[in-house]
C-alpha cells in the first residue's frame, strides 16, 4: 500500500504556509506529525493533490506560560507535552492523559495541532481540550481566528476548521485555585485508542464544590462535556453518595456506539466507573495540595 | 505533477544524496533506494513497529514518514547498531535472553528500545511492557524480550553504555 502521487511543499514560515494553503485549500492537506494522515494516504483513503509539510515551522513549536495558563504551539509533539514540567505543574491532568497517547515512536512525531484537527472521537487531546475550555487559535488568509474547544469538534474526524485554516496554538486558561483534576482510561493495551476515557476537575471553597467539570472520550461521536452531571455537583458538599449519583448520571447521559471492541452498554458502564474514579481522585488531590 | 526532489540525508553516519519522488516512504527509501534491508515493513500504517528507526535521535515509524522529509536529517537504522562480530550491548542482551525467534520484529524492537532506554527509567516490568506496546511480535510471547530489556536497563545503570 503506497500513497498516490502528490506535489510536496515545505514552507519555512507560517506566512508562507498560509499563502500556499489558501491557493489550493480544496486539494491540499497539511502534514504535521503524519501519524494519522500518512496511514490514510498509504491506504489511499485520501489522495490529496498536494501536501504542505509544516514540520519546519519552528515558530509553531513552543510552550509558554501565560497568566497562569499555557500557550501550546500547534507543532508541539506529544512527547514534549508528556515530559514538560510546566504542563505537569499547571495541568497535571494533561500530563496524565499524555501517557495514554499511542507509543513513544508515535508520540515523538504526533502533534497537538494534528490531533485536534484529526478529531478522533476516542483521542485524549481533544477530550482534555474540551475539559479545560481550551481556545484553539488558527490562521488563514482571512486572518487569525479563535475557536472554543467545546464548539470545535462536530463529529468523527470532523471539526469546524475551514479548508484553508491552520491551527497555530492552543491556549489553556488557568485553573481556579483549590482545583483538583484526574484522568482515567480503559483500553485493551497501553497506547491503544480508548474504549472510554473520562477526566474531571473539581474546585472547592468553604467545604462546597463551587465548580466541577467532566469530559468523556470514546463514548460518542465527539468528545463531550457532561453538563447535567456538572450541574448536579455544583454547590454540593462532596461525599461518596454524591459521587455515586453523579457517576450513575454520567453513564446514563452518554449515547455510545457498539463496535468490534465494545458494546454500547459496556461503554456506558465504563463511563460510570471511570467517572466515579476521576471525581474521587480529583477531589482527593485538592485536599492534598491545599493541606 | 509529483516531480522528484533531491535530498541529502545522513544514514548511519554516511551522507547520501538521492533524487526521490515525494510519495516515497522512508521505509522504502532505506530498503530499496539504499539497499538497507534491516528495517522491516509489516503493516505500513504505524501499528506493528517493525519499521521503527531513529530520526535525529528519536524513534519514529519509517512507514509514516516521507523520504523528502529526511532532507538534512540524521537517520539511524539497525545496521548502525552493531555488527555480527561486534554486537551492541542491547543486541547482546537480546541474544543472551533469546529475545528473538524469526527476527522479523527485532530491528524495530531494538530501535524502539534504544530510545526507551534513553528516555525512561524502565524500573519495572510493567513500564517495560508499556514501552514495548507499540511493537508486535508473533513469535516470542514477549517474555524474553522483556527480560532482555530489563537486563539492558540494569546494565545502563552500571555504566553508561545502554
Ligand atoms: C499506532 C498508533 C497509535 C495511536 N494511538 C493514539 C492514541 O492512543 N490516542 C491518540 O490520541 N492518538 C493516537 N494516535 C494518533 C496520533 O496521536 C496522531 O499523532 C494524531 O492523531 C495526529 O497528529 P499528527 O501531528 O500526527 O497529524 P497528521 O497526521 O500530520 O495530520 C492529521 C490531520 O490534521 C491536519 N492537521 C495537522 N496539523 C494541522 C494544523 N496545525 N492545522 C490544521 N490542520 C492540521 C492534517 O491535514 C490531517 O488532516 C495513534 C497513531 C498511531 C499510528
Ligand atoms: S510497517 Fe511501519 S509500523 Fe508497521
Ligand atoms: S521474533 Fe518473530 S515476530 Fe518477533
Amino acid at each position: 500500500m503506497k500513497p498516490a502521487p502528490f506535489e510536496y511543499f515545505c514552507p519555512d514560515s507560517l506566512d508562507e504556509a498560509v499563502v500556499l494553503l489558501a491557493g489550493r485549500a480544496a486539494e491540499a492537506k497539511l502534514l504535521a506529525g503524519g501519524q494519522s494522515l500518512v496511514p490514510l494516504l498509504n491506504f489511499r483513503l485520501l489522495q490529496p493533490a498536494a501536501l504542505i509539510d509544516i514540520n519546519r515551522l519552528s515558530e509553531l513549536a513552543f510552550l509558554a506560560e501565560d497568566r497562569g495558563g499555557l500557550r501550546i504551539g500547534a507543532l508541539t509533539r506529544h512527547h514534549a507535552l508528556e515530559t514538560s514540567p510546566a504542563v505537569a505543574a499547571l495541568f497535571p491532568v494533561l500530563s496524565e492523559a499524555m501517557a495514554h497517547v499511542a507509543h513513544l515512536a508515535v508520540r515523538n512525531r504526533g502533534t497537538i495541532g494534528g490531533s485536534l484537527a484529526h478529531a478522533d472521537p476516542a483521542a485524549e487531546l481533544p477530550m482534555v481540550a474540551t475539559l479545560l475550555d481550551a481556545e484553539i487559535r488558527t490562521r488563514s488568509a482571512a486572518g487569525p481566528h479563535t475557536h472554543d474547544a467545546r464548539d470545535f469538534f462536530t463529529g468523527p474526524l470532523s471539526t469546524v476548521l475551514a479548508d484553508d485554516e491552520i491551527v497555530t496554538e492552543v491556549f489553556l486558561p488557568a485553573l481556579p485555585p483549590r482545583t483538583g483534576s484526574a484522568f482515567a482510561e480503559f483500553s485493551l493495551r497501553r497506547g491503544d485508542f480508548a474504549i472510554a476515557a473520562v477526566a474531571a476537575t473539581v474546585t472547592v471553597a468553604d467545604g462546597r464544590i463551587t465548580a466541577a467539570r467532566l469530559a468523556v472520550a470514546g463514548a460518542d461521536e465527539r468528545p463531550l462535556r457532561l453538563d447535567e452531571v456538572e450541574a448536579s455537583l455544583a454547590g454540593q458538599c462532596f461525599d461518596a453518595d454524591l459521587v455515586e449519583t453523579a457517576a450513575r448520571l454520567a453513564g446514563e447521559s452518554v449515547n455510545p456506539f457498539t463496535d468490534l471492541r465494545a458494546s454500547a452498554d459496556y461503554r456506558r458502564h465504563l463511563v460510570a466507573v471511570l467517572a466515579r474514579r476521576v471525581l474521587t481522585e480529583a477531589h482527593a488531590r485538592i485536599a492534598v495540595g491545599a493541606a | 505533477m509529483s516531480k522528484h526532489r533531491t535530498i541529502k540525508a545522513t544514514v548511519n553516519g554516511i551522507a547520501y544524496e538521492r533524487s526521490v519522488e515525494p510519495r516515497l516512504l522512508l521505509s522504502d527509501f532505506l530498503r530499496q533506494t539504499l539497499g538497507l534491508t534491516g528495517t522491516h515493513v509489516g503493516c505500513e500504517h504505524g501499528v506493528c513497529g517493525a519499521c521503527t528507526v531513529l530520526i535525529d535521535g528519536d524513534s519514529a515509524r519509517a512507514c509514516l514518514y516521507f523520504a523528502v522529509q529526511a532532507d538534512g536529517r540524521h537517520i539511524e537504522t539497525v545496521e548502525g547498531l552493531g555488527t555480527i562480530d561486534d554486537l551492541s550491548p542491547l543486541q547482546q542482551e537480546f541474544r543472551e535472553h533469546h529475545a528473538l525467534q524469526c527476527g522479523f520484529c527485532t530491528p524495530g524492537m531494538l530501535m524502539t528500545c534504544v530510545d526507551l532506554l534513553k528516555k525512561y527509567p524502565l524500573a519495572s516490568d510493567a513500564e517495560i511492557r508499556d514501552g514495548l506496546s507499540g511493537n508486535l511480535c508473533r513469535c516470542t510471547g514477549y517474555e524474553h524480550i522483556v527480560r532482555a530489556v530489563r537486563a539492558a536497563a540494569a546494565r545502563r545503570g552500571r555504566k553508561d553504555d545502554g
